[in-house]
């Protein structure tokens, strides 16, 4: 073997455990982000963060309940507006459209996709926060269904295309209108994919600070109904870390870990749903 | 699918009752200057009153103007009194008035982290200016150490720390230095928001101090109960009869005796620089913003009672947070104010 | 695919030749409207959301024209107001991040491509996926209380005292900066690189590798000399993706960036970017030129993730359908 074909063996072997390391310090990030949170939020999560309001500033203790709340209030909200517009959108673009309608829907769907969360929260306040004049959940739910609109739609058109033609065929076979064969074959076929894509939109979603800071505002007690505003995990996180207080920053840390534990195990979960297989055959 | 809409909704009713309750939100926000002692007062007085919760979010008396002339919000809060024009835009989009209401005093302190000082650096008002101009550059610059003789000054650069969102606080500190420095006043003025010449910006009192605290070398401005509260140095500034005062109730309080005397019927006066030996010189008044009519019965009567409170049992909450009560002149002036709400 | 050809035995002729109402009786042509109301609602709300940017700047626009772009003062106080510093920032804590991410990024789809198992491969891919999820603002608290410190009290020194007669490495380091926001947004847009090149590396048909291979080339010159080379587009799509993704970031900017908006070369000095001065200073932007400035800045970087993000769109699709057995 000439000394040529050394080296380059050598630089192949180089070259290729330097990738090695780089997916290896991309992926330790990760675990990196997760053992920090842990390490310096997980001691911090106790019963009384879980239930008890803020307390006065520069006083120590209190928790985050209501920001806990506050959260899981605005995710609701933001599904029942953002999902149902995506679903039945997305059955339009695959069931019913011809293609130019479908690929201006589809433009504009990527389109909202990419806006930065930034302004979309400039487009909250000025459509819900200005006319209504207060802050709300709902302005922030707006907002975060906002969001939520194009990753649904994409995903349910994609995932109804994916069922085979031979299910619709056999059901209009027997004599099935074509919006019954959608209900009951198309979509229980495509669940599995869509209710992913739900689950996806909405832990993108639950950690998006910037759009909530010009619409659900904050609060620091509880907040009634759907039209005051409210406190959020995102924005607490926000608010205590750049504040000088150690006790803020370690609640900071334990909403954190809270907030991520939450979107992680729903992406699991979503994850895992999609990996038993799309469009099961109902027996 | 029905199985899913009917837990939906059943969330949803389940949602409603619960968190139905019946009690009455008043929102405000506005001045992170004095944002202890306003989360203290609204604590107590919703500990009083269980079904009346005033929310006030602490986002700068920028953002307190703007929201209260919105109408997003049902009262603002701010260290910088609004200005006529500011006053016009909002009898203009409100078409009502929006009354001052003077709340507490405070101080706004430099405050530093200097390897190796622990105790109060003596400033003068052309240091203070010079340093936020950028002019001064160093710790060890002979108009800091002229002022501080047997204090150690290392020679590091200062690192300059302002307001990054627009800030009652600012317009007090600017208030200030266009008072004693000419060139400040032409260059860079007094508001709630400014062009600064140089340094990093933090978000309210809150981030500057957590700037600071964080940063050597660095040097900012934040309301007295920040410093204490978080344990920072704070420095004396000469004031206008050439003592070097260190903030605290009794300079504040000199500060606004003769102020109190004359306090104009709007409450909108300006404190720093005040005459009087004893005087801290950049101190101020903050003040709540109560528009003049409001459309809620409700929310009227309760931001009546808050205010006669506030007047009465509220101000000895204050000294505990480092701010000091108001002139009795102001309190009673304040409290035939009150009246003119509707 | 629209299945609008079929038609059922008893849904009447095929032309159009039935009245609207009668049709309306028709289960599917409700549905068919219903579904189209909702698509046709997402089409709306885009268009309502750009009218809005553009109708809501339209002060600043006409005041300052063109020369919003280039100029560097922002002074609510003398109500002049300039985009120059915000784009500076956004572009350049875009480009540091690329610069971090890009190579890592491209490496590690590599190695997940062309060198691990198949089900190492997915496996690590599920938690690239995963740390695409982590949502800015949790950035944002890395960055504050661990990247902060480490830049103040390491990589500064490391920097400044070899480099520092470069403007890029002048000090003084106050901790947060342009490069401490480029570290955390290199974190944040490294698995979007890392998944989509990963994609398009594993797209390039079997034969062009073994055709390498079996000319000789080692492993690492197969992969880069013929394997990368033919998904480049692709790549590039992907970079696009993750600069369209860095430029919109807001929090974890914003929480490191020090909020001056200032223009310097080195990158250890505080700056702020489009996203992060609008989150500052929008709800309390009292004067309408403010805040229409305010709102044309938001007009200007949704145009910059608005081109990006649909060039990428295409390099990824030309890519992929190359690889589907186009001879080249």
């Amino acid at each position: 073997m000439s000394a040529r074909v050394k080296w380059r063996r050598f630089v192949s072997n180089f070259m290729l455990t330097l990738t090695g390391l780089c997916a290896l310090v991309s992926v330790s990030v990760l675990f990196l982000i997760l053992g920090y949170l842990v390490f310096n939020g997980g001691t911090s999560i106790n019963w009384a963060f879980l239930t008890q309001l803020p307390k006065p500033v520069g006083e120590a203790g209190g928790g985050m309940a209501n920001a806990i709340v506050g959260s899981a209030k605005l995710l609701l909200a933001a599904s029942l507006f953002g999902v149902p517009i995506g679903f039945l959108g997305g059955i339009y673009l695959a069931e019913f459209s011809g293609s130019a309608v479908a690929s201006v829907v589809r433009y504009a769907a990527d389109l909202l996709n990419g806006v930065p969360s930034i302004v979309i929260g400039i487009f909250a306040y000025s459509m819900v926060v200005l006319p209504f004049r207060h802050f709300s959940t709902f302005a922030g739910a707006f907002a975060l269904g906002l969001m939520m609109i194009p990753i649904t739609l994409r995903s349910t058109e994609e995932f109804l295309n994916g069922v085979p033609r031979y299910l619709r065929e056999g059901a209009m076979a027997l004599g099935a209108s074509k919006w019954k064969t959608i209900a009951s074959v198309v979509v229980p076929a495509a669940y599995r994919g869509i209710l992913t894509a739900i689950l996806l939109a909405l832990a993108r979603v639950a950690g998006e600070t910037a759009p909530l800071l010009f619409t659900a505002f904050g609060n620091r007690f509880w907040s009634q109904g759907w039209e005051q505003p409210t406190a959020s995990l995102p924005v607490m996180i926000f608010t205590y870390a750049v504040s000088p207080y150690e006790d803020w920053h370690r609640q900071a840390w334990a909403a954190g870990l809270v907030l991520l534990g939450l979107i992680l195990i729903i992406n699991i979960l979503a994850r895992t749903i999609l990996s038993r297989g799309i469009a099961v055959p109902r027996s | 699918m029905k199985r899913i809409a009917v837990l939906v909704v059943g969330v949803l009713a389940l949602g409603a009752i619960v968190w139905a309750q019946n009690g009455l939100l008043i929102n405000g926000a506005g001045a992170t200057f004095p944002y202890p002692i306003y989360s203290k007062w609204f604590d107590e007085y919703h500990k009083k009153y269980a079904n009346i919760q005033f929310n006030y979010q602490s986002v700068g008396s920028g953002a307190g103007i703007k929201q209260t002339t919105e109408g997003t919000v049902d009262f603002g809060a701010t260290d910088g009194p609004m200005n006529d024009d500011q006053l016009k835009a909002f009898q203009d989009k409100r078409g009502s008035t929006i009354l001052h209401f003077p709340t507490v005093l405070g101080a706004a302190v430099p405050t530093y982290n200097v390897p190796g000082v622990t105790g109060a650096l003596n400033f003068t008002p052309e240091a203070l200016a010079g340093i936020f101009l950028g002019k001064i550059t160093k710790w060890n610059d002979p108009a800091i150490t002229g002022a501080n003789k047997g204090v150690d000054l290392p020679a590091n650069d200062i690192v300059v720390v302002h307001r990054s969102d627009g800030s009652g606080t600012t317009y007090i500190w600017t208030d200030y230095l266009s008072k004693v420095s000419d060139e400040w006043k032409s260059k860079v003025s007094k508001n709630t928001s400014v062009n600064w010449p140089v340094g990093l910006g933090g978000k309210g009192n809150e981030g500057v101090t957590g700037l600071i605290k964080q940063t050597p070398n660095s040097i900012g401005y934040v309301e007295l109960i920040y410093a204490a509260q978080n344990n920072i140095p704070y420095g004396a500034v000469k004031n206008s009869s050439g003592n070097f005062v260190k903030a605290d109730l009794a300079g504040v309080s000199a500060a606004a005796a003769g102020a109190a005397k004359e306090m104009p019927d709007d409450f909108r006066v300006s404190i720093t620089n005040a005459p009087g030996k004893t005087a801290y010189p950049i101190s101020s008044f903050t003040w709540l913003l109560i528009p003049q009519k409001f459309q809620d019965a409700g929310k009227r009567d309760a931001v009546k009672g808050f205010l006669k409170w506030m007047l009465a049992d509220g101000q000895n909450y204050a000294e505990g947070l480092s701010y000091a009560k108001l002139p009795k002149e102001v309190v009673e002036k304040e409290k035939k104010a009150i009246n003119s709400i509707q | 695919m629209a299945t609008s050809g079929t038609t059922l035995p008893n849904a009447g002729p095929v032309t159009g030749s039935r009245s609207f109402l009668s049709r309306l009786r028709d289960g599917d042509e409700i549905a068919r409207l219903i579904t189209l109301v909702f698509a046709a609602t997402v089409v709306l709300i885009t268009l309502l959301l750009v009218y809005e940017l553009w109708t809501n700047s339209a002060l600043a626009r006409a005041k300052f024209g063109l020369h919003f772009f280039v100029t560097q003062v922002w002074d609510p106080v003398i109500d002049q107001y300039g985009a120059l510093p915000f784009m500076y920032g956004t572009l350049v804590t875009s480009a540091l991040a690329l610069l971090i991410a890009v190579p890592l990024g491209i490496g590690a789809a590599i190695f997940l491509a062309e060198l691990a198992p198949p089900r190492i491969s997915d496996t690590l891919q599920f938690f690239i996926d995963l740390l695409a999820a982590v949502p800015s603002v949790i950035y944002g608290l890395l960055g504050v209380f661990i990247i902060v410190p480490l830049m103040r009290t390491v990589i500064f020194p490391g920097l400044n005292k070899p480099l520092g007669f470069m403007p890029f490495f002048k000090g003084p380091s106050y901790g947060v900066g342009f490069l401490t926001a480029g570290i955390v947004l290199a974190i944040m847009v490294i698995p979007y690189i890392i998944s989509v090149s990963r994609e398009v590396l594993l797209s390039v048909p079997r034969d062009q590798r073994e055709a390498a291979l079996a000319l000789g080339s080692t492993r690492w010159e197969s992969t880069w000399k013929v394997v990368v080379p033919f998904a480049k587009t692709g790549i590039l799509g992907s970079v696009f993706l993750a600069l369209a993704r860095a430029l919109g970031e807001t929090m974890a900017v914003t929480m490191v960036i020090g909020n001056t908006p200032t223009i310097s070369a080195s990158l250890f000095s505080p700056g702020d970017s489009i996203a992060s001065v609008i989150a500052n200073q929008f709800t309390e932007a009292t004067g309408d030129l403010y805040l229409q400035s305010l709102v044309a800045l938001g007009l200007v970087l949704f145009l910059m993730t608005f081109i990006l993000n649909g060039l990428a769109r295409i390099l990824i699709v030309l890519t992929t359908q190359k690889g589907s057995g186009v001879p080249t």
